[in-house]
């Protein structure tokens, strides 16, 4: 307990550390919200809640680290790497698994993909070993300097980390301009509204679901491979992620991008100032503690209205 | 009861007393088997029989674990200064204050577990379908990782419980026993219940909940009762599996949400939901692939379980029950008027 | 003497005036019918009376006490039952189970809740389901019955429950034309033999022309006309609704 007064009281003393943790925390909740944003697009278009979204992160991050240390790719190049092989991967996920439980009722989607998120975190587990692992991106040879100090050096800001967001600002504008202006766009979004009605319009559903699957994998996948840069990797880190995104889209609501990325960076924040006060070890329980708190809010919300939260 | 289905059960009862005395070897995954035959049956109440679908349900474990553990230990020594220790000084259980502790620390985790599942209810049966899926599943996550910050309880390392002098098949034994006694218990306990008004008010909630609510029925009440007597069984589980553990931790053995968190919701699917005995047909097809896979597919027994996990799920999971429920409807009292069914199918 | 009063209830949804400013009172042991066009915000304020939303202004009083506020399971729980326009029965269950866990659980003891039916229950339900002529499909499952049949079960089940008041959802709507007479017939005998207060939106004239003894009639969310059948039926206004005329 002194210890958490104590903590608060840094940050009162110290107006700057506030800074410092906003910061890290808008740029952990970028990310967050990348893979929260892909969470919605698959739980609007297809009524999938897939538990295995942190898992797809996960593997990006993997895919990355191994191309990185056995090819020497940089880790860089490894996002956009990333991005292709989950594709695939959540397309042969959509094809053998998730084709099959989109018309069931809900839970069935939930445990199958609970399920895969298992078989997923075991897998890279034999595959990669369970320590954690990280890349370093070096940017000298960008002439940039690897760190940069502010407010007398309580401030550092890794260069990896500003490029981190700056790459998921990146991604995430491309995806929300392709959603917006190409014709497979708007097929989903057509999809997301009406399936029947885009069924009757000629709109091979089909293929929207198995291309929003395989893009909301591939957006996690770039997600991760960019967090392999700036945090840690383990292959059981999967489920905090997909918890964050639930958090995330529970609380903005589904087809609310602005929401989603304000809620993104909101968790980040507010993840950074638990830890800080809290202790680090409490970070992963907070993220469970955010989403519980959403649920409460939205239930008590959902009350007034005299109906339930379903 | 008919003659035949009285020496059904005598058999039955036979072979649950002889089993660990005609397979020594096996005892502990006997008990096992009965840890999984119990909370598959305790998930089956809420997700079988009243359609509320609890990936969380491993919280009453894990909270059981620690509570039971937290009493028998508080009987004898202090908490604090026990788990302060770790491992440094002596401590011991005498034969009494073993089968004092195991006693009341089970019962107690059984009655904690289930006033926890009043409280937790209260909020968590306000959202419906994944909703509640995914609230319970984070009380369950957060609760692990909450337990595993907290020193009292001895933090992330767990709690070892004293050094028992027992002898040692005996103290196996007298596990086994424990866990079979809460089995039969439970399942007398649910046969009864089904037959009750309180058992088809639980139905009708699972097949109509809006219906059911304006039909008057105390839902909220009903729901909260439900999950409270499950959290009992599970409580009392987890605070025989502390003892038949000695020592664990929070996050691997007590809240293992990616294990028998989510297994005992297999068993239930593989057995077949809402029935008395699909959870128990589950549970042991489950442990039977579990051992299975555990010989012969060492290091991908994991990946086996997963796969096993996402089969069950998309392409049976009516389970076995369901699947006979369809083929012989007759078999379980099921009539369906041939006429009206033709016609209907006929538009 | 009223038993159930709605006093300048208002309800919009984001624009639409749904129901603006709407009184009626349902008299305890009558038939009270709300009749109307399409759209005309029947089933808005007979959601908003069940609890199914909240209303924007106004009161709604069941026995003197306040329910607009309540939600749906405190309402039903006051004795104040519904029935759905799309009947709502537990299609896996057979007949006599779903008449069975129809019984009026509010009146029940909490031990009560834990004892198996008694004989005395199901001699009830057969003897209802009788009354509604479906006792040879007891023991069928009541997901393989017509429409017209599930319609049927739903009020037998709504019977069981002994309601103070049964609020019926178009209660002929999709019933063959030859069995709505029967459904008439029934309807009136429910109020006058078990005592239940009836208040009934009905689409088909003719039917609540034969049954009500007080009529309300609603068009574009408001209260247009309220009196005796004859009343209505003479009414000018009512009329011109149903003809589509403003």
């Amino acid at each position: 307990m002194d210890q958490i007064l104590g903590n608060i009281d840094l940050l009162i003393q110290f107006p700057v550390v506030n800074l410092k943790i906003i910061i890290d925390g808008v740029m952990i909740g970028a990310l967050f919200a990348l893979a929260a944003y892909g969470l919605a697009l698959v739980w609007g278009v297809m009524n999938v809640k897939n538990l295995a979204q942190g898992d797809f992160v996960i593997g990006g991050g993997y895919v990355s680290w191994w191309l990185a240390n056995n090819v020497g790719l940089h880790p860089l190049l490894g996002v956009p790497v990333a991005f292709v092989v989950m594709w695939g991967i959540g397309w042969l996920t959509y094809k053998l698994v998730i084709s099959r439980v989109i018309e069931r009722d809900l839970f069935t989607s939930l445990l199958a993909t609970f399920g895969l998120a298992i078989m997923y975190a075991q897998l890279m587990n034999l595959m990669f070993g369970s320590d954690t692992q990280s890349l370093v991106l070096d940017v000298s040879i960008l002439g940039l300097q690897n760190n940069y100090y502010f407010a007398d050096g309580l401030i550092d800001l890794p260069a990896a980390k500003v490029i981190g967001v700056v790459l998921a600002a990146l991604l995430a504008t491309g995806v929300i301009l392709f959603m917006k202006r190409s014709r497979m766009g708007q097929a989903i979004r057509a999809t997301a509204q009406d399936a029947r009605a885009a069924r009757v319009l000629g709109i091979d559903t089909e293929k929207v679901y198995a291309f929003t699957f395989s893009l909301n994998s591939a957006i996690c996948g770039a997600a991760g491979a960019i967090i392999v840069m700036v945090w840690v990797i383990q292959p059981f880190y999967g489920i905090t992620y997909s918890v964050r995104a639930f958090v995330i889209v529970t609380a903005a609501g589904l087809g609310n991008l602005p929401g989603v990325i304000a809620a993104g960076l909101g968790i980040g924040a507010a993840e950074q100032y638990g830890s800080h006060i809290f202790g680090i070890g409490y970070q992963q329980a907070i993220a469970v503690m955010l989403l519980l708190a959403v649920l409460v809010y939205r239930l008590l919300q959902q009350k007034r209205n005299r109906q339930v939260l379903q | 009861m008919t003659m035949q289905k009285t020496s059904f059960y005598a058999i039955l009862l036979a072979i649950i007393v002889a089993a660990p005395f005609l397979f020594p070897d096996f005892t502990t995954q006997l008990a096992t088997l009965w840890l999984f035959i119990i909370v598959a049956m305790t998930w089956d109440m809420t997700g079988g029989q009243m359609g509320y679908n609890s990936l969380g349900n491993i919280f009453f474990y894990g909270t059981g674990m620690y509570v039971a553990a937290v009493i028998a230990i508080g009987l004898v020594y202090d908490v604090g200064e026990y788990t302060g220790a770790s491992g440094g000084g002596r401590y011991d259980f005498t034969n009494e204050q073993y089968i004092i502790g195991f006693i009341l620390g089970t019962l107690g985790a059984g009655v904690f577990c289930a006033l926890s599942a009043f409280v937790l209810g209260y909020v968590l049966f306000g959202l419906r379908g994944p909703y509640f899926a995914i609230g319970t599943l984070g009380t369950a996550i957060a609760a692990g990782e909450l337990v595993s910050n907290w020193d009292w309880v001895g933090g992330g390392q767990g709690i070892t419980l004293p050094v028992y002098g027992g002898d040692y098949d005996q103290t196996k034994l007298f596990i086994y026993f424990a866990f079979a006694v809460v089995g039969v218990i439970l399942f007398i306990f649910l046969k009864w219940l089904y037959g009750t008004r309180f058992g088809a008010a639980i139905n009708a909630i699972r097949d109509d909940e809006e219906k059911a609510e304006a039909m008057g029925l105390r839902t909220l009440r009903y729901k909260l009762w439900t999950w409270a007597m499950s959290a009992f069984f599970v409580g009392m589980v987890g605070g025989i599996s502390a003892f038949q553990l000695i020592s664990f931790e929070p996050l691997e053995s007590a809240y293992q949400t990616i294990n028998l968190g989510i297994f005992m919701v297999v068993c239930v699917l593989l057995g077949g939901k809402g029935t008395l005995w699909g959870p128990i047909i589950g549970a042991i097809m489950f442990q039977v692939f579990k051992e299975v896979t555990w010989n012969y597919f060492l290091g991908w027994q994991w990946v086996a379980l997963g796969a096993l996990i996402v089969i069950t799920v998309v392409y049976f999971q009516d389970g076995l029950m369901g699947w006979l429920q369809q083929k012989k409807p007759e078999w379980f009292g099921i009539r369906i008027d041939q006429k009206e069914a033709a016609s209907e199918a006929a538009k | 003497m009223s038993i159930i009063d709605v006093s300048s209830v208002s309800k919009s949804y984001g624009g639409v005036k749904a129901n603006s400013d709407i009184s009626i009172t349902v008299e305890k042991g009558g038939i009270t019918g709300l009749i109307g066009p399409n759209g005309s915000g029947k089933t808005t304020l007979f959601n908003s009376i069940v609890g199914y939303h909240p209303i924007d202004s106004g009161s709604i009083k069941f026995e003197g006490q306040e329910i607009s506020r309540m939600q749906v399971p405190e309402i039903a729980r006051l004795g104040l039952l519904r029935t759905f326009q799309q009947t709502r029965i537990y299609g896996e269950m057979n007949c006599v189970e779903n008449m069975l866990i129809s019984l009026p659980h509010r009146k029940m003891t909490f031990w009560e809740n834990f004892q198996p039916n008694s004989k005395q229950d199901h001699e009830k339900a057969e003897r209802l389901l009788e009354f509604v002529g479906l006792y040879e499909k007891r023991f069928l499952r009541s997901g393989s019955l017509s429409f017209g049949q599930q319609k049927l079960l739903e009020f037998a089940m709504a019977l069981m429950n002994e309601p103070t008041v049964l609020l019926l959802d178009e209660p002929t709507a999709g019933i063959n034309p030859t069995l709505i007479n029967g459904l008439i017939e029934r309807l009136k005998r429910a109020n006058s033999e078990f005592g239940i207060t009836l208040f009934i939106i009905e689409h088909n004239m003719r039917v609540i022309m034969n049954m009500a003894d007080q009529i309300y009639c609603l068009a574009h969310g408001e209260l247009l006309a309220a009196g005796s059948a004859d009343e209505i039926q003479n009414d000018q206004s009512v009329i011109d609704a149903y003809l589509g005329a403003h």
